[in-house]
């Protein structure tokens, strides 16, 4: 049969394989979070940065409320270009960061390759959810000819006129001034 | 059987599940011919309604045919009746069913102080519709437990396809209703939001009561394309300023009857009371975006009415009720009373009056269920209304 709607969908599921990613990065964000709120000190070692657990911890709390945010919306896509904004936050954080001996060296290179990486699965995820939208332009159809009307619109109107109100859906005679003249009968 | 099943937030997937049994004597199991996906089903789809668990069966627009009856049910149903099942479950006793409000039937919904704490009284128990409105496996799947059957069915006789028939569960009835209680005048102006499935069906109905003017508003050119081709006059909303465009319809004066058929997921362009919504809502502090509601307290005329069909959840910020008060509104609104008004729907389909499945764009399998509602959330491929059919191959468009 004559295929015209876009499936991105997963076979049987409501999600494609970009909600699925973008469900993962959401629990990403709110782990990383975490961790840079309650050991700032071990993520700063790591990156090979140092002075700036007072910076990690801040964005510690922009990752948990990212993340709840991906998890909690019913079109994470705003919330990924988010995470690629802060991405392109954290690296320019390490690259200025970097300390001189060549242990930091490697341990910052080998961040920012991470963060680098991180950020292009954001970026795809963002840009598959952004493209399964759809262009609606080529899906406008028309419907100008379903009236619903068998015998035609002009026989329909009014058609069902002596339908008969429930009392508990009428409107007092005396609160009509749109009918009678101002009610009176 | 395969169901679709509510995994949380955009996520719903196609199961297998256990087939449905008999649970009480009142039940009856039917074997589903067809379901569809309503707008409803995307307030839980985008989990903005309360009260969905991980696991519950979507769907309460269905029909099918019996294939088996509780003792207690025998007397009005039989194996082999062809029917279509209300969305509002019903126990055709209470002192609400007596008086033909069937949509807060007083025995039906088994989590009863679950809606008791949130609406202060409980309502009808609901097919597939969160745990406050019972929490009862819906009918998008391929069998279906009706409770109640003995009340809670439609029968339909055959020979006519199921795309006529199946809107009688939902959609049909509540456009009906949502014009019925608009108490129609031949005078009247009667202008409604939203094009989705039941504003079509508000539209189909406000014209065949014979309102004068019937005005349609929205911002999808199929849907309002498809509006037009009932009898309504346009409005997009994203082009011309609605408050504006009907007040210029009306002399001046407004409209007398104006109809929500948006509900709580409402759009606005760029207005500030949209953006103040959104923010309150992404903060929990709100749980619905009422600016359709807003937008008819304001502009309609005095001593009209305000019909609400839309679907709200909780708690709504910024309403003028001063202008409700004021200019002395009639508000009416509700879950549809389904089997108040379907004997005569069904005589309006056989005679012709009607045909409901001009609004069908999309007829797919069972399994592209979940696929479906994406589609039908995000207007995709002219999407309006989505029937599912469990067993059929291959799918079907406009
Ligand atoms: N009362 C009942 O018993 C009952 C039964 C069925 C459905 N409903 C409710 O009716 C509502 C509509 O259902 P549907 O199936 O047609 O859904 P839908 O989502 O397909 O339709 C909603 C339409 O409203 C339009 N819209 C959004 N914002 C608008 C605005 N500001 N002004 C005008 N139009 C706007 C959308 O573009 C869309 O076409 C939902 O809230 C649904 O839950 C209620
Ligand atoms: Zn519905
Ligand atoms: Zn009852």
């Amino acid at each position: 049969m004559h295929d015209v709607v876009r499936r991105s969908a997963l076979p049987g599921r409501s999600q494609s394989s970009h909600d699925k990613m973008a469900r993962g990065l959401g629990y990403f964000s709110l782990a990383l979070g975490i961790a840079e709120l309650v050991a700032p000190g071990a993520i700063c070692r790591a990156a090979g940065v140092k002075g700036l657990e007072t910076v990690v911890r801040g964005y510690g709390a922009r990752e948990i409320a990212t993340g709840i945010a991906i998890l909690g919306s019913h079109d994470p896509e705003p919330w990924i270009w988010t995470r690629v904004a802060g991405d392109l936050a954290d690296i320019a954080t390490v690259a200025t960061g970097v300390q001189q001996d060549n242990q930091s060296k490697g341990r910052s290179t080998l961040a920012l390759a991470t963060l680098a990486a991180v950020t292009l699965i954001d970026l795809a995820c963002a840009n598959g959810l952004n493209a399964e939208k759809g262009n609606r332009k080529t899906a406008i159809r028309d419907y100008s000819r379903r009236s619903g009307f068998p015998k035609g619109l002009q026989a329909a109107s009014g058609a069902a006129r002596d339908f008969q109100i429930p009392d508990d859906m009428r409107t007092p005679e005396l609160l009509r001034p749109w009918d009678r003249g101002g009610g009176k009968a | 059987m395969k169901a679709l099943v509510w995994h949380g937030t955009t996520d719903i997937r196609c199961d297998s599940v256990p087939d449905p049994s008999i649970e009480h004597e009142r039940d009856a199991i039917i074997k589903v011919t067809s379901c569809a996906i309503c707008g409803s089903d995307l307030h839980l789809y985008d989990h903005f309604m309360p009260g969905m668990k991980s696991g519950d069966v979507m769907g309460h627009e269905t029909m099918g045919e019996i294939v088996e009856v509780g003792p207690a049910a025998r007397k009005s149903l039989k194996v082999g009746d062809r029917v279509v099942i209300p969305f509002t479950i019903i126990c055709g006793e209470c002192e609400q069913c007596r008086r033909g409000n069937f949509s807060v039937c007083e025995t039906t919904n088994r989590n009863k102080d679950l809606a008791d704490k949130a609406f202060g009284h409980t309502t009808a128990g609901l097919f597939g519709y969160t745990h406050l409105t019972g929490g009862y496996p819906g009918g998008q799947a391929e069998y279906l437990r009706v409770p109640f059957a003995d009340a809670t069915h439609i029968k339909v006789p055959d020979g006519i396809p199921d795309e006529k028939l199946l809107f009688l569960s939902d959609i049909f009835p509540t456009g009906w209703q949502a014009a019925v209680q608009c108490d129609i005048q031949p005078t009247d102006t009667v202008a409604i939001w939203g094009c989705g499935p039941v504003g079509q069906m508000t539209i189909r109905s406000a014209v065949l009561l014979g309102a004068r003017q019937v005005i349609a508003i929205d911002r999808l050119p199929e849907r309002l394309s498809m509006a037009k081709a009932g009898g309504a006059i346009m409005i997009n909303f994203e082009e011309e300023n609605v408050v504006e465009r009907l007040n210029e319809l009306t002399g001046g004066k407004g409209p007398e009857k104006c109809i929500d058929a948006v509900g709580l997921e409402a759009h606005a362009t760029g207005s500030v009371d949209s953006m103040y919504d959104r923010a309150k809502q992404a903060m929990m502090l709100e749980t619905d975006r009422p600016h359709v509601l807003r937008e008819m307290m304001y502009v309609c005329r005095p001593a009209g009415i305000l019909s609400i069909p839309g679907v709200y959840g909780g708690l709504l910020d910024k309403i003028p009720l001063g202008a409700v008060m004021n200019k002395g509104l009639t508000i009416r609104t509700g879950q549809t009373h389904v089997n108040r008004w379907t004997d005569d729907l069904l005589n309006r389909v056989l005679e012709n009056q009607i045909d409901p499945s001009f609004v069908i764009t999309h007829t797919e399998p069972l399994e592209r269920g979940p696929e479906m509602y994406k589609t039908f959330r995000d207007k995709q491929d002219g999407c309006i209304k989505v029937v599912l059919k469990p067993g059929m191959n291959g799918g079907l468009h406009a």
